[in-house]
C-alpha cells in the first residue's frame, strides 16, 4: 500500500468565460468574474492526459502501474476512458487503467484507489461542468483536471488520517442521457451536508491524532456552495488555514475541484505542515495530511503553479461560441463532407504515434521521422528505427496558414509546420492561439486533443501551441 | 538506368474539349461523349478505328467500364488511372507509351470529371480508412503555406506578396475572359480580387481555382502515321512524372518556396526534349495554378525564373498572354475551374490550338505568331507542398531535323 503523494499536476485550461457576457446575452445578472472553459477540442479525458503529463514530469517519478481516472463527464460510457489516457501518457501496456465514472464523489474514490494500491498509481480527476444557458452551473461551473501520484518513495505528503461519512439523499442528479444535473432546493442540501461534514471531519482528525487549530491548511470542496460555506464556518480551523477560494476566476471544477486545491497548497506548503481536505458530494470524505521534507524539491522541479495557471487565460471568449462547444448551439456547417471517423483497426495499429506521440529515429543515420516510418527517408535503410516518443519536445513554427474552410467548431482552423527540437518535422494543427499572433520561428509544444466526433467516434490526437509564458 | 523519354516517337492528331463549368444539364456519360465525339471529328478517325483507350479520373467513375459503357465501345481495352490532380496527364502518358511501345497503332486518351453533383464547395474524395491523425487542412490552406515562406526567405512584404498573387489571378482571369470554354469569362478587377474573402492564410476567393465539370479528349499515333490524319500534328517531346516521398512534409530542410517534385520533373522533361533555356524556348506553358502562389513557384521550379525573382517577374508582365513567355494562355485552373481528370487534357488542348496556330486571333499569342516558337508546356501536380506528384510534358509543332 503507498504511503503517500509523490508527484501532483493540474491542468486549467486556456479559455475563461467572462460572467458578464453571459448577463449581456440573457439579461440577467450572471455576476462577476470569470469561469475556466475547456475548449472545443477537450474533454474530460483530455483535461486529464494534461494534468498527468505534469505529474509524471516530475524528476524521479516512478512509472505508475495502474491509472484511475474519474470524472462525471465520461467522453465514452462503456469503453474506458482511462486506456486513451495511459496511451496518451506513453505508459506501457502493463499498465492496468480504470475509470471511476459518474457521482463527483467517485473522485474521491479514484485518491483512495490509488493510495490503496499495492504500487505506484495515478489517480486522475477530470470534470467539465456545464448547464443549461442562464443556470447556475452554468455560470459558477469550470473545467479542469488534477493528477496525484502515489507512491512509497519520495513521498511529499503522507496520508495520517480519514474518515467519511456517508447518507443517501437527493440533492444533485442526472439521469442517464441528460447532459445537466437537477437540484433540490439548496436548503435541504445544506441541513444535510454540514452535520456529515463536520462528522467526517471530527473522525478524520482523530483518526490523525491532531486537533482543527493544528492544521496548516484547509481545503472543503463540493458542488452545494451554500453547504462547503456553513461548514468552512464550523470546523474550528484558524481562518488563514482556509485555502484559497478561486472560484471567483477558475470556477467550481466539480470532481476535479478538491484536486486542484491541494495542488495549489502543496504548491505553497512547508515541508513538516499538516494539510485537510474535506470534500462534500453525497456524504463527506476527509483525509488528513502531512508533508514531508521532499516536498521543497517537488516545489521547484514542478515549476507550474495553479495560481499562475489560474491568472493566465484569454477572456474573451464569446458566450455564443462557448455555447457552440457545449453543443447548445447548433452552428451552421460548412458545405464539406463530414469528417470521417477513425477507424478501430487503423488507430489501433497507430496507438504508438496517435495517442503516444511516438516518432522513430533511424538507428543508422538517426534522421526523425514523424509519423514513425520503417524505411528512413534520408538513408533508406529498411526497419532500423527506434521509438522516439516527442509528447513533450518543444519545436518551432516553419510556416503557418489560417485555414477559414476546413471545419471545425470553432473556426478558423490554424495549421502550422512545426520543426522539433533534435530533429523531425510534423504538419498539424494548432490551438489555443490568437490566429493573428502566428509567425514563423513561434515556439510551440504539444497538447493531446480531441479533433473531432463522427459517428459517435472522438478523433484524438495531437495539435501544437505555444509555450506558455513564450512568444 | 535513365529516363529515356519518347522524344516525337508520337503524335497528338486530334482533340476534345468540352466548355467547363457547372454541367447541371450534364452527367459523366454526357460530358465523356462531348470530348471524344470532338476529338473523332477533329481527326477524322471513326471512334472505331481506335485500338486502346486510357481514362482519368479521380472519383468520377471507376474501371474502363466508366468509358467503354457509354461510349459502346466494341471490347476494347480501357485502363482508368488516377494520379491525384495530374490524372488527366497521366492518361496521356500512359497511352503515349502504350503507341511509343507499337502494341497499338491509334489510342486515346480521356479525361473527365464531375465535381458539380456532390453539393459540397471545394474539392472532395473518398479516402481510405484513416487513422486520424492527418491535418485536417483544406487545399487552400496547403497550398497557402507557401506565401508566408516566400516572403519570409526573399525579404517580400506581406502587400507585396498580396500585389503578386492578385496580378497572377488578375492575368488568369484576364486570358479567360476571351476563351468561350472557360468556366468564367470575365475580367475581374485587381481590387475586388484582393478584397475577396479571405479562405486561406492571405489567399481569397479569387486565389483559388474554381470547381467545374469538364472532359477533354486526344488521340494519339506513331510519328510516322501522323500525316496520314492531320498536316498538323503535335508531337511529344517529353513526358515525365514523378511521385515525391514525402521529404517536404518531413524533413526540416524543406523550406515551402518550391516544389522538389516539379523540379525534378521538369528536369527530366528538358532533357528529354532538348530544353536548355525553357524561357527562350517554349512559346507558352500550361501551368497548374491552383492557388495564385502555386504558380508563382512553379514559375521558378520549372525554370522559368531565378530562384526569389519570380514575384518580380509576375508584376513585369512577363507571363502575361502578350509577355515574354506566356502562362496560362487559355486562363489556366483559375478560369476553367479543375476537373480533376480533365485539366492535363485541357492544357493540353490549349497547346493543341496555340502551336497550330488555331486559336481565334483575339487570343492568339505572339510568341508563335511573330517569335515563331514551336514548343508548349503542359504541368500538373497533386498532393500539396512537401508531398505531391509531378506532370511535365512538351509538345511541339514540329518533328527534330
Amino acid at each position: 500500500m503507498n504511503s503517500g503523494i509523490v508527484a501532483w499536476g493540474t491542468y486549467l485550461p486556456y479559455w475563461r468565460l467572462d460572467r458578464k457576457t453571459i448577463g449581456l446575452a440573457t439579461g440577467q445578472p450572471a455576476g462577476r468574474g470569470t469561469r475556466t472553459v475547456a475548449s472545443y477540442d477537450e474533454d474530460t479525458t483530455t483535461l486529464g492526459v494534461e494534468a498527468g503529463r505534469r505529474a509524471l514530469r516530475a524528476p524521479g517519478a516512478p512509472a505508475p502501474d495502474v491509472v484511475f481516472l474519474s470524472t462525471p463527464a465520461p467522453a465514452y460510457l462503456d469503453k474506458t476512458n482511462a486506456t486513451a489516457l495511459a496511451a496518451a501518457l506513453g505508459l506501457p501496456g502493463s499498465c492496468a487503467a480504470y475509470d471511476l465514472n459518474g457521482s463527483s464523489r467517485s473522485a474521491v474514490a479514484a485518491m483512495r484507489a490509488a493510495a490503496g494500491s499495492p504500487g505506484p498509481a495515478l489517480a486522475i480527476v477530470s470534470d467539465l461542468r456545464t448547464g443549461l444557458s442562464g443556470s447556475a452551473d452554468e455560470r459558477d461551473g469550470g473545467d479542469g483536471a488534477a493528477a496525484f501520484l502515489w507512491g512509497t518513495e519520495g513521498v511529499v505528503a503522507e496520508v495520517i488520517g480519514a474518515a467519511s461519512a456517508t447518507d443517501e439523499f437527493l440533492d444533485r442528479w442526472r439521469v442517464p442521457g441528460e447532459d445537466e444535473s437537477h437540484i433540490w432546493e439548496e436548503r435541504f442540501g445544506e441541513d444535510v451536508y454540514v452535520p456529515l461534514a463536520h462528522a467526517a471531519f471530527a473522525d478524520a482528525l482523530k483518526s490523525a491524532g491532531v486537533s482543527a487549530q493544528e492544521l496548516d491548511h484547509v481545503v472543503v470542496s463540493g458542488l452545494h456552495t451554500r453547504a462547503v460555506r456553513a461548514v468552512k464556518g464550523g470546523l474550528g480551523v484558524r481562518g488563514e488555514a482556509l485555502a484559497p477560494d478561486r472560484s471567483q476566476v477558475i470556477g467550481n471544477l466539480g470532481a476535479a475541484d478538491f484536486g486542484v486545491a491541494l495542488a495549489d497548497v502543496l504548491e505553497r506548503a512547508e515541508p513538516g505542515q499538516l494539510i485537510a481536505v474535506l470534500v462534500l458530494a453525497d456524504g463527506a470524505d476527509a483525509v488528513v495530511l502531512r508533508t514531508t521534507d521532499a516536498l521543497t524539491a517537488a516545489q521547484r522541479a514542478n515549476g507550474e503553479t495553479v495560481e499562475r495557471r489560474a491568472g493566465a487565460g484569454r477572456s474573451d471568449l464569446p458566450y455564443i461560441r462557448f455555447l457552440t462547444w457545449r453543443g447548445e448551439l447548433e452552428p451552421e456547417p460548412p458545405r464539406r463532407p463530414d469528417p470521417e471517423r477513425p477507424g478501430a483497426p487503423t488507430a489501433h495499429r497507430a496507438e504508438g504515434w496517435k495517442y503516444g506521440f511516438s516518432a522513430s529515429r533511424c538507428l543508422n543515420c538517426g534522421f526523425r521521422h514523424l509519423p514513425p516510418t520503417r524505411v528512413c527517408l534520408n538513408c533508406h535503410t529498411v526497419d532500423e528505427m527506434a521509438p522516439e516518443r516527442l509528447a513533450d519536445t518543444q519545436g518551432t513554427v516553419a510556416t503557418f496558414t489560417v485555414d477559414r474552410l476546413a471545419f471545425s467548431l470553432s473556426p478558423p482552423v490554424v495549421g502550422v509546420v512545426v520543426d522539433f527540437d533534435g530533429g523531425g518535422r510534423f504538419r498539424c494543427e494548432m490551438t489555443d492561439v490568437d490566429p493573428d499572433t502566428v509567425h514563423i520561428g513561434q515556439r510551440v509544444e504539444m497538447t493531446f486533443r480531441r479533433l473531432w466526433t463522427s459517428q459517435g467516434v472522438h478523433n484524438y490526437f495531437w495539435k501544437a501551441k505555444p509555450v506558455e509564458g513564450s512568444d | 538506368m535513365a529516363s529515356r523519354g519518347i522524344h516525337d516517337r508520337v503524335a497528338i492528331v486530334g482533340m476534345g474539349c468540352t466548355p467547363f463549368g457547372e454541367h447541371w444539364d450534364k452527367g459523366v456519360n454526357d460530358l465523356l461523349t462531348d470530348s471524344t465525339k470532338e476529338a473523332v471529328t477533329s481527326s477524322g478517325i471513326p471512334l472505331a478505328d481506335i485500338d486502346a483507350f486510357w481514362l482519368g479520373t479521380m472519383g468520377s467513375g471507376v474501371s474502363g467500364i466508366t468509358l467503354s459503357k457509354p461510349l459502346k465501345l466494341d471490347y476494347k481495352p480501357v485502363s482508368r488511372n488516377e494520379n491525384f490532380c495530374a490524372t488527366g496527364s497521366e492518361a496521356f502518358r500512359n497511352a503515349c507509351y502504350a503507341v511509343a511501345s507499337g502494341a497499338y497503332d491509334l489510342v486515346m486518351a480521356v479525361g473527365v470529371e464531375k465535381l458539380k453533383d456532390s453539393g459540397f464547395s471545394g474539392l472532395t474524395g473518398t479516402r481510405p480508412v484513416g487513422d486520424g491523425t492527418d491535418a485536417a487542412l483544406t487545399a487552400p490552406a496547403s497550398f497557402s503555406f507557401l506565401a508566408p515562406a516566400y516572403c519570409h526567405k526573399y525579404g517580400v512584404g506581406e502587400a507585396e506578396m498580396k500585389d503578386v498573387l492578385t496580378r497572377i489571378a488578375w492575368k488568369n482571369h484576364r486570358n479567360g475572359a476571351v476563351n468561350p470554354r472557360a468556366q468564367f469569362r470575365k475580367e475581374v478587377s485587381k481590387e475586388t480580387i484582393a478584397a475577396s474573402p479571405l479562405i486561406a492564410g492571405q489567399l481569397g476567393v479569387f486565389d483559388c481555382s474554381g470547381v467545374s465539370d469538364g472532359s477533354a479528349a486526344a488521340i494519339i499515333c506513331r510519328t510516322e502515321d501522323a500525316l496520314r490524319y492531320t498536316d498538323k500534328p503535335l508531337y511529344v517531346k517529353a513526358l515525365s512524372f514523378v511521385a515525391g516521398p514525402g521529404e517536404g512534409t518531413m524533413s526540416p530542410s524543406y523550406d515551402y518556396t518550391s516544389f522538389e517534385e516539379v523540379v525534378r520533373s521538369a528536369e527530366d522533361a528538358y532533357g528529354q526534349a532538348g530544353i536548355t533555356d525553357p524561357r527562350s524556348q517554349l512559346a507558352m506553358a500550361e501551368v497548374h495554378d491552383c492557388f495564385t502562389p502555386t504558380e508563382l513557384v512553379l514559375m521558378e521550379d520549372l525554370g522559368f525564373a531565378e530562384r526569389g525573382t519570380a514575384w518580380k517577374e509576375v508584376l513585369a508582365g512577363t507571363f502575361d498572354r502578350d509577355g515574354e513567355l506566356p502562362v496560362n494562355p487559355d486562363g489556366g485552373l483559375k478560369s476553367f475551374g479543375h476537373p480533376i481528370g480533365a485539366s492535363g487534357l485541357r492544357m493540353l488542348f490549349e497547346c493543341w490550338l496555340q502551336l497550330r496556330r488555331e486559336a481565334p486571333p483575339e487570343r492568339q499569342i505572339a510568341s508563335v505568331t511573330e517569335a515563331g516558337r514551336k514548343l508548349g508546356l503542359t504541368h500538373n501536380l497533386g498532393g500539396m507542398p512537401g508531398e505531391c506528384v509531378s506532370f511535365v510534358s512538351v509538345v511541339g509543332s514540329e518533328p527534330s531535323a
